[in-house]
């Protein structure tokens, strides 16, 4: 067995898996905050990627000044998906909300095209998407910087979101609200304004999800089917652990690749698209509730 | 005034404890099933059948089978199409395999394959609840229709993995005319609907509906929860079975695995959430509502002669939007607001 | 007073029972929405706007064209309720185009009982090119099997010689469904053959991350690399060569992995990337008509005019340039100056001769190949050419078209055809 090529497989796995991570990020706190299952979240990444290139691509606008817009419009977006899908749905069942959120997904999909057009576009982070020349020539390894570059990304991500939850008093609300809505409402928090934070910050992470893929992609409607990748690795980790995304998307991700190129060829390939899924299946039959997820407590 | 059930006394406990109690229901239903069998087949068009009739017929057949495990049973499920793809591609290859042998019973056979599969995927529900077993069914569905693209046995080894569904016949007669499949699938539905209709009043039926509300007191006041479990999700891959042998037969004609994906699991999961979760009548509104929205925004676009690329995404938007606003005005369902008619109706004319 | 009125309504009646449609009527079952959108977009905007300039130019023989739009969303079960509603109106659709396989294959017995042809260029079932089998389906221009005969032939060329094919390592790396395992019958029957090494490497759809495919594919280490993808597939295979250091030179891919939509996400990644094409880019006096005559007065059908000559697009034009020629071939037949049925559309695409002189008259000279059908032959050419994406545009590579093993090609499609005749009991024939 060749050992440079399994470092190479597994090494792009775990990278992949973090750019899994990004989108499941945005899924996180959203269900942590308000217990909503966010179908729309992969119609938020495609619609923030759209529209940051657009703004670039057909208004002109440098790149930062559209990174800048987008993350207003993806508050702005939040806020009004938080007011209007959400908050007449307060108490429904789970599924109410869970089927709320794919109508929300349909709508923005919808939206992001009528505004856009359907045109597949090209994003251009500057970052390039080529093997890095040290580990090449040194160890015949192939690493590609776009992933090196997306990883550190994804770490000062997760560093600046660790810090907001800790030291900042809206990070110390939003953690009480997702532990006890009642409790929250019992010592003044506005719940109706954490919620619609939570939106504009999960909008916030569709966008740094959205601008990588996107760039990884090109910015095109299959951007959608990203959050469905998010699935397994949300199950692995938890529905309500950041820690948890990312283990699991790194667990998600190695694993995935490595069945693909060791034992996808004895089945006739192509098992990427249910693998991820069966492994989550068969984990939870052992940790019904993920990796770091709350245990759940079932009282009669 | 009229829709009472003053004056309408049952002698027997067959007589009271029949599916319509009421006069006017039996009435209102034999109307219906005049209608249906007899009266479109006179004046509807083929395209009615082809497109609007024999889609919504299979599409509510593949509800009520979802209704089942998730409304009824409470076990959310993303991988009915799968079991459609399951109970279609069976059937063809019982057909293929065995000459001869009768329609039904090869509808049936794809039926039961479909239910065995179920049972196969069903068994993580034991374990795993709520978004988690949904995200499980999920696996079901990548992994069945990659199996039925992979082992070329299923597809009788055809170069590009499609099949070509056989003719329809029974007794000689062949199912070629679009009035004639209507009435075949018709036929089946109306049975399977009857039949689902007295499952879910039975016994059977009650222990689903128990484990739905709370499986561990289920549990508690004696209910085998794997059996209850395992019985719905066969069951209800039973019914998605038969749907898919029927869209493939019937419909469509040629299938490949691929049109049997996660989008037509996620439209036959909207049929029965808006029609109404744990209502045989839901599954038939909610099948309705989903096979003509996208017909009228269509023509509704078309008649406002907008450009197609504005119209098309101005589907997509009313579509979604109009699930949000069902689920905020009504999240029981359509088969609530049937409900809610009903209970008017009692006092009509009258103010209380 | 009474009689005028009786005399007035009679008159109505008659003005009414006497009212012919004069228009062709072509239902476009078309999708605009969704993951492959773009790639509609620009195909139904050629097709429009070359229907549009048609009827500027007077019709055909006066017949004007008439069309109506159905959003499909390349999904099968909506595609044939388009088809059905669309398909009776307007005195009877002519033909049927619907762009996407998995429609096809749903309206495929409908189009046969309805007898309205259906064209399906360069996608489909690659055995509906045997006419006695299909008479209502037309694959026109190359089906995916010649297609695949094609890129061997391609690839013999670009290592110095059939023969030195032998030996050699090819990966068919292919969107894991229908459309993927469609040439496999063609490229195991050559690789047979022509002593290569034949290497299968699926990709589940959709295909947004092939990390693992290209690593073993550097790990094989092939000499070429033929990319069977559709949508977001073709960018990413293309961004994963690169980042993997795979040279583009080395891919080959098939018409639908060949547009700007799959090359323009890919920015870098797809210089020197090569796809073969039933259509030769570069500009036609067909196109400059167009921008003048239908842009120029505000009536064009896609927002950009930069967009006009795209290879979608272009797939477009040749669609509605073939359409109209089996049309004016049919009016030949049947009488001129009157709508056809679709059995005389029918007809006319069976009995299609479009030359390099017709070309020229029709200012399409070399945008596709020379074609000509019979009821044998519903492809009607078979050539392809190879065009390569230079970072900016897609340029020609190959100066003539190109066949593959016609032979081989031809004897798999009978075998196949046979089956389906077979199975669904036709009996094969032609049509008169």
């Amino acid at each position: 067995m060749n050992l440079n090529f399994f470092f190479e497989v597994l090494i792009g796995g775990l990278l992949s898996g973090v750019m899994y991570a990004l989108v499941a990020l945005g899924f996180v706190l959203i269900y942590k905050a308000s217990g909503v299952f966010n179908f729309a979240q992969g119609a938020m990444v495609f619609f923030a990627a759209l529209t940051c290139v657009s703004l670039v691509n057909h208004w002109g606008f440098p790149l930062w000044v559209a990174i800048l817009t987008t993350i207003a419009t993806m508050a702005v977006l939040g806020v009004l998906i938080e007011r209007i899908v959400l908050r007449p749905l307060v108490n429904q069942p789970e599924i109410s909300l869970f089927m709320a959120t794919i109508g929300l997904s349909f709508f923005i999909e919808g939206m992001a095209q009528l505004m856009w057009g359907a045109e597949v576009q090209r994003l251009d982070l500057g970052i390039e998407d080529v093997p890095m020349e040290s580990l090449l020539t040194n160890f015949n390894i192939i690493v590609s910087k776009f992933d090196v570059v997306a990883a550190c990304i994804c770490a000062i991500l997760v560093t600046c979101l660790a810090l907001f939850f800790s030291r900042t008093k809206i990070g110390r609300a939003l953690r009480a609200v997702a532990d006890d809505h009642q409790a929250a409402l019992a010592v003044g928090i506005p719940l109706q304004h954490i919620w619609g934070i939570v939106w504009a910050v999960a909008g916030f992470v569709a966008m740094v999800a959205g601008l990588l893929w996107g760039s990884r992609n090109g910015v095109q409607f299959s951007l959608t089917f990203v959050a469905l990748k998010a699935l397994p690795v949300l199950i692995l980790g938890g529905f309500t652990s950041v820690p948890g995304a990312i283990i699991g998307g790194l667990i998600i991700g190695s694993t995935e690749k490595l069945a693909e190129v060791y034992l996808g060829p004895f089945v006739g390939g192509g098992i990427e698209g249910w693998f991820p899924y069966v492994l989550a299946l068969l984990f939870l039959l052992v940790r019904p509730e993920g990796l770091f997820g709350e245990k759940i407590i079932r009282r009669i | 005034m009229l829709y009472r059930e003053a004056g309408q006394f049952k002698s027997s406990y067959e007589a009271d404890g029949q599916i319509f109690p009421l006069r006017q229901d039996r009435l209102g239903i034999a109307l219906l099933l005049v209608l249906a069998f007899v009266a479109i087949p006179q004046f509807a068009s083929a395209y009615y059948f082809s497109a609007i009739l024999i889609p919504f017929l299979i599409f509510s057949l593949a509800a009520l089978g979802l209704n089942i495990l998730t409304g009824y049973a409470g076990q959310l499920s993303l991988g009915s199409a799968a079991f459609m793809a399951v109970g279609a591609f069976s059937a063809y290859n019982f057909i293929l395999r065995i000459p001869g042998i009768p329609l039904l019973l090869a509808f049936v056979l794809g039926g039961l394959s479909a239910a065995l599969v179920g049972i196969a995927f069903g068994l993580p529900s034991l374990r795993i609840r709520g978004f988690y077993l949904a995200a499980s069914t999920l696996a079901t569905q990548f992994f069945v229709v990659w199996a039925l693209t992979k082992i070329q046995w299923f597809t009788n080894y055809s170069s590009s993995g499609v099949i070509t569904a056989q003719k329809m016949e029974m007794f000689g007669y062949e199912f070629s005319s679009p009035a004639s499949k209507y009435l075949l699938v018709l036929a089946i539905v109306s049975v399977m609907a009857l039949l689902a209709k007295n499952m879910v009043r039975s016994n059977v039926g009650r222990s689903w509906m128990a484990v739905r509300d709370m499986d561990v007191a289920a549990e508690v006041i004696g209910i085998r929860l794997m059996r209850t479990k395992l019985l719905a999700f066969a069951v209800s891959s039973f019914y998605c079975g038969v749907a898919g042998a029927l869209y493939a037969f019937a419909y469509l004609g040629t299938v490949e695995p691929e049109a049997y994906s996660l989008d037509l699991s996620f439209r036959i999961l909207f049929m029965v959430i808006i029609g109404g979760l744990g209502s045989i009548l839901g599954s038939f509104l909610g099948a309705a509502f989903i096979v003509l929205l996208p017909v009228f925004l269509n023509v509704f676009a078309h008649a406002l002669s907008l450009p197609t690329s504005v119209a098309s995404n101005l589907e997509l938007m009313v579509f979604g939007a109009l699930i949000i606003f069902f689920l905020i005005v009504e999240p029981h369902g359509l088969a609530r607001l049937w409900q809610i008619a009903k209970e008017k109706l009692r006092l009509w004319p009258f103010p209380h | 007073m009474k009689c005028i009125k009786s005399l007035l309504v009679a008159a109505s009646l008659l003005a009414a029972t006497s009212f012919v449609w004069a228009d062709q009527y072509v239902p476009l079952l078309s999708y605009r929405v969704g993951p492959y959108g773009s790639n509609g977009a620009s195909f139904f905007g050629g097709l429009i706007d070359y229907m549009n300039l048609t009827n500027l130019n007077g019709g055909i023989n006066g017949v004007k064209l008439s069309w109506e739009e159905c959003e499909t969303e390349y999904n099968a079960s909506r595609g044939v309720e388009c088809y059905e509603r669309l398909k009776s109106k307007n005195g009877g659709a002519s033909l049927v185009e619907p762009l996407s396989t998995g429609i096809a294959y749903g309206i495929l017995d409908r189009v046969g009982t309805d007898k309205i042809p259906m064209t399906t260029l360069g996608y489909g079932r690659s055995d509906a090119a045997n006419g006695k089998v299909f008479p209502y389906v037309f694959p026109l221009l190359s089906t995916y099997w010649n297609q695949a005969g094609a890129m061997v032939v391609y690839l013999g060329e670009k290592s110095g010689g059939m023969d030195k094919l032998k030996g050699k390592k090819i990966v068919h790396l292919y969107h894991d469904s229908a459309y993927g395992k469609e040439p496999l019958p063609v490229l195991e029957a050559e690789a047979a053959k022509y002593g290569f090494e034949l290497i299968k490497i699926p990709v589940a759809p959709p295909g947004n991350d092939q990390q693992s495919q290209w690593l073993q594919i550097r790990q094989a280490n092939p000499d070429y690399v033929i990319m069977w993808t559709f949508g977001v597939m073709s960018a990413v295979g293309l961004k994963t060569a690169q980042r993997n250091g795979f040279p583009r030179e080395k891919i080959i891919g098939v018409w639908w992995a060949g547009s700007e939509e799959d090359t323009e996400p890919a920015g870098d990644a797809a210089k020197g990337y090569a796809a073969m094409s039933f259509t030769t880019p570069g500009n036609y006096p067909v196109l400059d008509d167009i921008r003048k005559k239908i842009y120029g007065q505000g009536k064009g059908n896609l927002k950009e005019l930069d967009r006009v000559g795209n290879v979608m697009y272009m797939r477009g034009v040749t669609s509605a340039v073939l359409m109209v020629e089996a049309m004016r071939v049919a009016q030949n037949k049947y009488g001129k100056g009157k709508p056809l049925t679709g059995e005389q559309v029918r007809w006319g695409f069976e009995n299609l001769n479009v030359d390099v002189a017709r070309q020229k008259a029709l200012g399409v000279f070399d945008m596709f190949p020379p074609i000509k059908t019979s009821c044998d032959d519903h492809e009607g050419s078979g050539a392809v050419k190879v065009v390569q994406w230079d970072g900016k545009q897609w340029v020609a590579l190959s100066k003539t078209w190109i066949t593959g093993d016609k032979a081989l090609v031809r004897k798999l499609l009978e075998e196949s055809s046979a089956k389906y005749a077979a199975e669904k009991g036709i009996t094969p024939g032609c049509l008169k």
